[in-house]
This record gives C-alpha cells, structure tokens and sequence, in this order.
C-alpha cells in the first residue's frame, strides 16, 4: 500500500514536468509554487504602493498652501500615519519578499522554496492582516493617527480601530518570520552542489542578512506593541510613569526594532543594484567579498545605534555620544559598497537600458539620503532637524530612489525572465526620467523647508514655506502618475504582447537564472545544476587576475 | 527503457520533496482573522459575541492538527530526504531564535525598569528636577508598583516556595526527556515512552503550581496586572512563558502518542528533537525567570 502510494507519487512528480499550474482562483489560493507566491507578493505590494500613494498625495493636497483646505488635522495625521505602515509594510516589505520568491530558489538551482507550504502561509496573511489595518479608517475614531511609530500615550488615544492596528502588525510579523526563514532555510540549505557562500550572488547574501535582522527584531515588534495593547486594556504600565514605568521606554524598545527594520528595507535593495551594475558594465562585480563583509557589518552595528532616534528625548550624555558614534561608523560599511559599485562601472563597457538607470540613479540617490543621514547622525545639530521636514527629506531619498528604485529596477531587470517577453525600452526610458527628475522634485526641497524650521506630520505650516511646499507637491503628483507607465509597461509583459525574450536577456547578465529559457518553466532545477565561476560571473581562473 | 524509468525513479525520489498545492494556510489565516476580529470587538465592548472566537479557534485548531498530520504521514512515508530534515532542523532552531527575541523584548522592559525608569524618578542621573517637582516621596526599591502606587500595596511571591519546585519540576523534566532521547535512540520505545509520559506529567504538574500561584497571587496578594511596573512585568514574563509550557505539553503529548502508534525511527526522528528542543528553550527561559524575576 504504501509502496504503491509512494510509486503515485513519483509518477505524479514526473508529471510535473509537462503540466502547468491548475486554473482559476484556486491555483492562486492553494499554490505552493514560489513563482506564483513571488508574483502574489509583487502584486500585491504594487497595490499597497498605489494605496499608500494615494494617501501621500492627500498628504501633498494639503500642503500646497499654509492653513487648512482639504481634510481637517486628524484625518491628515492618519494618512501620515497610515501611509508609512502601508508603504513600509505592504509595499517595499512584500515586494522584496516577492523578488526573493522569484529568485533565490532559481539563484541557488533550488527547486522551491525550503517550506513551500508555510511560503503560502506568509503570503495569504498580508491581505487579511491590510484589510485589518485598512478597516481602520471606517471605524469610530478613525485609523491611528499617532505616527507610524506609535509612540504611546499619544497612540493609546486612538479609537476603535486600535486592536486592529496592534493585531495587524502581529500578523505582519508572523508573515515577515516565515518568510524570512524560508529564506534563510533555502540559502543555507538547497544550494547548488559547488556553490559555497562566498560564490553565492549578492542578492541572496543581502537577502539572507535581511532575513536575519527580521527574525531578531519582528518578535520585539510584536512584543512592544503586545504591551501597548496590555497597558490600553489590562492595566499594565509599562509606558506609564505612575505605574514605575516610561514612555521613553517604549521609543527603546520601538527603535530597537526600528532601526534594524531600516536595512531590513535597504538590504535586498544593495542586492539588486549589485546584481544589475556588473550586468550592464560587464564586469565581475567589484570587491565581492568586501560587500559580503560590508553588509554583515551594516547588519551588526544595526543592533547598537538605534537611539539616533532619539536624541531629543532627554537620553543620559554618554547615550547621546554612544548612539552619534555608532550611527557614524555605519556609514564606513556603506561607503565601502558605494565605492566598489561605482568600481565596478569604472572602466566596463556600459550600456544603459531601463533596469541600469535605476540601478545608477540608485547609487547617487541613495547616497544623497546617506549624507543626510549621517547629518542626522550628529547629536548636537540632530537637536534642530530632529521631527522635521529634513528626516523626512532623508529617510524619502533611502527608501524611494533607494529602495522602490531598486524593486523597479529589479523588476525591469527579471521580467523577460519571468513572463518571456522583453517590456518597452521607450516607455521604460520614458518612466525611469519622469521618476528621477519627480523624485527630486519631491523631496530636495523638503531639506530646504526642513533645515528652516518646518516641522514634519503638521497639516499647516509657516507662510514662508509655501514655495518649497509646492514644488514637493507638483513633483508627488509627477511621480505618482508616472508610475502609471511602469504599470502599463509590466502589464504588457505579462499580456505577452511584445517581443519574445531570449534565454540571456541581457548580455551581461549572470547567474543560474539565465541558463533557463524565458519565461522559466514552472519548476526549476528540479534537479540541482551545474555551476562554475563563468556562470556566477566570478572571473574565471583561467584568466590572469 | 525500464532500466531508465527506474533510474529516473530513483533519482526523482531522492529530490527535494515540494508540496502539493494547499488550501490551510488560507483557511488558517482566514481563522486567524476572525479569531481577532472577535477579540478586538470584545476589547471595545461592540457585543460581537464570542462567536467569531470559537469558530475561528476551532477551525485554525482543526487546520494546525491536519497540517502537522500531513507532515508526520509525509515523513513516515519516506518523502523526505537528508535535505528536507536539514530544512526541518535550521527552520526550527530560527523559529526558536524569534521566539528568544520576542522574550528578550519583555526581559528588556523589566531590566529598563528596574535599572533606569525606577531610578531616574526617584531623582537619580539628571533627573532630579522631575523627581522632586512630580513625586518628591518616591524611592528606588523593588519591587514596585509605580510613584502612584497603582493598585495598591501588595506582597510577591517568595523565589523558594513554589516557583523554586517549579525549577526543579522543569530542571527535571529537561532531564526526563532526554533520558526519552536515548532510549528512542537505542530502540527502546517503551522506556522512550513512558520517560516521555514522565515529561508531560512533569510540564502538567508545573502548570498547575504555575495556576495555583496565579490565584493565590491575584486573590491572597492583591498583585495583579494592574499593580505597576512590578505587575506588569511580573505577568507578562510568567504569563508568556506559561502559555509556551502549555503549548509545549501539547506537543510533548502529540510526539508521545506519535510513538505509540509507531511513528519515528532510532536514526531519524526530527518530529521528536524538534519539540525536545522548543522544550529545552521553554526550560532555559524558565531559568531565566527565576533568576531575574523572583530571585533577583
Ligand atoms: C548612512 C546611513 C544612515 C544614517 C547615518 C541614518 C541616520 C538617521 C538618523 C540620525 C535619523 C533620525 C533623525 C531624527 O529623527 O531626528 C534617521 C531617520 C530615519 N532614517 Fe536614516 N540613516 C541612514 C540610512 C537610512 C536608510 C538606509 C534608511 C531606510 C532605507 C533610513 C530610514 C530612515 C527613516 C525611515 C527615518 C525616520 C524614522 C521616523 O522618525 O519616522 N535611514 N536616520
Ligand atoms: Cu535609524
């Protein structure tokens, strides 16, 4: 009997190869397959994307002119609010986790994921744990308005909808630790036989430090907002300074989280362009051991600087100097990928399709948001930016020129290798000029209005703003629109009308993903494959170094 | 031709084993949704009815069981391979990791409070201002209930009375079930399994002290959630920790019945380590709270 079921099953496993996925709803519902589960999550953080616009562009309605027009302040502060906790956690979050899906297994010539069926799981909690959170705005007393930060006890006030907030974000967790471990699990064991980790492509190292960061710090999330629940309905106090506890103790713990939840954002991000800049400057990549080290010791000073956020708060002297310090040597290892990024490019013979102009813009933007960063980082003078437009300048140039271009570039980069058809160069030019003139647009003049005093998540502002407030404005409404040509561009690809893609798509490129044809079959590497150095884009031996 | 389909055979049972298409983790989640879809309408008085509670329980219960059914059947019909128990091992010890890191989140409440907000309100650092101008009366002792006095006076439980045989109950039954271990190792699955019936009763009998000193605690002490810092952090640690011993028992029980319908193998039984190792995690974080909560 058993024999005879395992003997199905074989047959079964043979048949893999010829039949496709099932058909209708259900295939998308019950699919363990990561390529599904890949473009289940890029759907579904393009969707949070278009939402958490949209509530950013409320937010720019209402900062065109000083007083109030539009929406009355508590409405404001929930979009602020809400459009970081769908724009961090349901849109670069999840599209990250779909770009891995796709990817890892078919970098390492892995067949699946290690845990195909808790990969589903991970996925299938963010719509109900975003419908959660969504739902908010209907409730008595709107969706959270007190900072994506949820700083209590400013956050202890919101209405009804605050169990569903804190609920929300421990099912977003429980989704970032499966799929984090399915990750980690996957690299580290269903590598291709010969692929040691130092052969191992940057995405995947990038993606297996991140998925460390989000399996230390998702639990204390969940622990710190568990206690904002208990101190709201069971009289705990932890936050509470009558009851022995602190405020300010939450902000530590938050921040502990936080911070590390930043490279978690930024992490995948130096994977892709480290993937796409030796593509199209047809060059190994430059000092590939250093970026592996680089980005370990990114993920290792995460855990000690996380105070940075809190140099306003009245933190003991030797706390403020810690927390300057550390923060600065951050920017050493970071440095050092933006050296060996622009090394790589020195010299290669470039070409600048759509995937390597984000992939530039990525390297020169980001490091803007870095120098920012690092000015931040400075205590003393962080006393006068602090809650200003000028955090907001910095974290928009790391997390939009820096991680949403690298999720377009990637998606540029891969999507003849997933649909089999190439997209529109012209449109994909088209987009990628509009986005890198809007963005700046956006958010330079915010360092402006931020250096002089204009306070961040205020629905109203000083008259002397008023210019810098409406070019920012102009340019959101650029960005937003523009992305409806990447939209346009990608649903062509996966419509399958255009011309066909070849098995190397980019002459460059390199890397397991390329021996297969285009589209990929719907099972990869059923059998693990071959690999050697000319195939991972490592220089190969032969040569002279 | 035959010779092929068999070599075929034998090399596509050696891949790595994927999944058939699933529907639980969608009906999970779906659980999981109305499970706290009824716990928010109750902690916002909507009268919603425990309706949503039971069902969405009862159905994510049914659907944990199927799928660790499914996993156990999987493996006792040999479609796992060396690299799926690897995935197993690595998957299960970064879930223990998180489940660490999520404990670490409450230890560090309870050091910040006892190392830093207690001291700085009772005017030490540079916080004397604070100090004199809110709660000039206010000392640094422990425990404690807050400047306020929240809740009222109330008394501890002593570290060497029941919390002392708990870590010995615990202490014990670390010991039990790797005496289990062995004995699975060796082949004696009888003496495996009554050392495991011994590690459940073990986890049961600390629950149940655990039960007791909550009662005499909340009723005879008057210390309850509501009493400060000291109460919060004093429930929140236990009260986590508990809720793992039970879960933990559950699975002691499962692997124990697994075993007497025969399931594992003296060389290959991750099932069974994995659910030791999530006990000896419960074991360490126990310590833990013994030291730093009612020790210390
Ligand atoms: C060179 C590296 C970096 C340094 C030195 C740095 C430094 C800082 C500092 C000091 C602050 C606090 C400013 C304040 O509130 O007064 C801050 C805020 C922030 N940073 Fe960075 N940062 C760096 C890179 C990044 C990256 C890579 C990301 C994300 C991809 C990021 C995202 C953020 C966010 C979201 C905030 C604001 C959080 C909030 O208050 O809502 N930063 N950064
Ligand atoms: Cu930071």
């Amino acid at each position: 009997m058993a024999n005879a079921e395992a003997h199905h099953d074989h047959a079964h496993g043979h048949d893999d190869h010829h039949h496709g996925p099932d058909k209708g709803i259900m295939r998308w519902i019950k699919t363990t397959n990561h390529k599904d589960l890949g473009t289940l999550y890029l759907i579904f953080a393009f969707s949070m994307f278009f939402v958490g616009g949209l509530m950013s562009l409320v937010i720019r309605a209402e900062l065109w002119e000083p007083g109030l027009q539009f929406v009355d302040p508590e409405f404001f502060n929930q979009m602020t609010t809400m459009h970081a906790l769908v724009m961090i956690f349901g849109g670069v979050m999840p599209a990250f986790t779909g770009l891995a899906n796709w990817m890892v297994p078919m970098m390492v010539g892995a067949s699946d994921m290690a845990l195909p069926r808790v990969n589903n799981w991970g996925f299938w909690i963010l719509p109900f744990a975003f419908t959660l959170l969504l739902s908010t705005l209907f409730m008595d007393g709107g969706a959270p308005a007190g900072g994506w930060t949820m700083y209590p006890p400013l956050v202890l006030q919101t209405g009804e909808g605050f169990p569903f907030l804190i609920f929300a974000i421990h099912l977003m967790g429980i989704s970032s630790i499966t799929g984090a471990i399915n990750v980690v699990v996957t690299v580290l064991n269903l590598r291709a036989p010969g692929m040691t980790l130092l052969k191992m492509p940057l995405f995947c190292w990038t993606w297996l430090i991140t998925a460390y960061l989000l399996i230390a710090t998702m639990p204390v999330l969940a622990g710190a907002v568990t206690m904002l629940l208990t101190d709201k309905y069971f009289g705990t106090s932890f936050f509470t300074a009558s009851g022995g506890g602190d405020p300010v103790m939450f902000q530590h713990i938050f921040w502990f989280f936080g911070h590390p939840e930043v490279y978690i954002l930024i992490l995948p991000a130096f994977g892709v362009v480290s993937t796409i800049i030796p593509a199209f400057a047809r060059k190994p990549l430059f000092g590939y051991d250093s970026m592996v080290y680089a980005t370990a010791s990114i993920a290792f000073l995460s855990f000690i600087v996380w105070a940075h956020h809190m140099f306003t708060v009245g933190m003991p002297l030797a706390g403020e100097l810690f927390f300057m310090f550390s923060t600065m040597l951050i920017a050493v290892p970071t440095g050092v990928k933006v050296f060996n990024w622009i090394a790589t490019m020195w010299r290669g013979s470039m070409t600048f399709e759509t995937p390597m102009l984000f992939a530039i813009a990525f390297v020169f933007l980001f490091s803007i948001g870095g120098f920012s960063g690092l000015m931040l980082a400075i205590a003393p003078v962080d006393f006068q930016y602090h809650d200003t437009y000028f955090v907001v300048a910095h974290f928009h140039y790391v997390l939009v020129p820096g991680a949403v271009f690298s999720i377009i570039a990637a998606v540029y980069y891969w999507i003849p290798k997933w649909t089999g058809v190439m997209y529109s160069e012209f449109w994909g030019k088209v987009h990628f000029w509009l986005s890198a003139i809007a963005v700046n647009v956006t958010f330079f003049p915010q360092h402006f209005s931020g250096l002089a005093g204009m306070q961040r998540r205020v629905p109203d502002y000083a008259v002397q703003f008023v210019d810098f407030n409406q070019v920012s404005t102009i340019g959101a409404f650029v960005f937003f629109i523009a992305q409806f040509i990447f939209i346009g561009n990608m649903i062509r690809c996966m419509a399958k009308k255009g011309e066909k893609a070849t098995q190397q798509v980019w002459e460059g490129a390199r890397g397991l993903e390329w021996t297969v044809p285009s589209p990929a079959p719907y099972h990869t590497f059923e059998d693990p494959p071959k690999v050697n150095d000319e195939i991972l884009g490592f220089p190969s031996h032969g040569k002279a170094h | 031709m035959a010779t092929q389909a068999a070599h075929h055979d034998a090399a596509a049972s050696n891949r790595y084993f994927v999944p058939d298409p699933s529907a639980w983790p969608f009906v999970l989640t779906a659980a999981l949704a109305a499970v706290v879809v009824g716990v928010a309408g109750f902690l916002e008085n909507k009268h919603i009815g425990p309706i949503p509670i039971w069902i969405g329980s009862a159905v994510a219960i049914y659907i944990i069981f199927r799928w660790l059914r499914a996993v156990s059947l999987e493996s006792e019909h040999g479609k796992y391979n060396q690299a799926v128990d690897s995935t197993y091992r690595m998957a299960m010890a970064w879930f223990i990791f998180s489940e660490v890191m999520f404990f670490g989140a409450f230890f560090g409440a309870l050091w910040y409070a006892r190392e830093l907000s207690i001291p700085w309100l009772s005017g030490e650092g540079t916080k004397v201002a604070t100090h004199l101008t809110l709660w000039p009366m206010f000392e640094n002792i422990w425990p404690n209930n807050g400047p306020m006095e929240l809740n009222g006076s109330f008394e501890t439980v002593g570290a060497w009375g029941l919390p002392f045989i708990n870590t010995l109950l615990l202490l014990t039954s670390g010991v039990t079930i790797t005496m289990a271990h062995h004995a699975l190792k060796e082949n004696h699955r009888l003496s495996c399994i009554l050392w495991m019936w011994a590690t459940v009763a073990l986890g049961v009998a600390f629950l149940g002290c655990q039960g007791y000193e909550y009662v005499h605690a909340w009723e005879g002490l008057n210390l309850t959630l509501s009493s400060g810092i000291y109460g919060s952090t004093f429930y929140m640690l236990t009260g986590f920790h508990g809720m793992h011993v039970t879960l933990g028992t559950i699975m002691l029980i499962i692997i124990t019945c697994r075993l007497m319908s025969g399931h594992f193998k003296p060389e290959s039984h991750f099932g069974f380590e994995g659910v030791a190792w999530y006990w000896h995690f419960v074991d360490v974080v126990w310590v833990g709270l013994f030291i730093f909560v009612y020790v210390l």
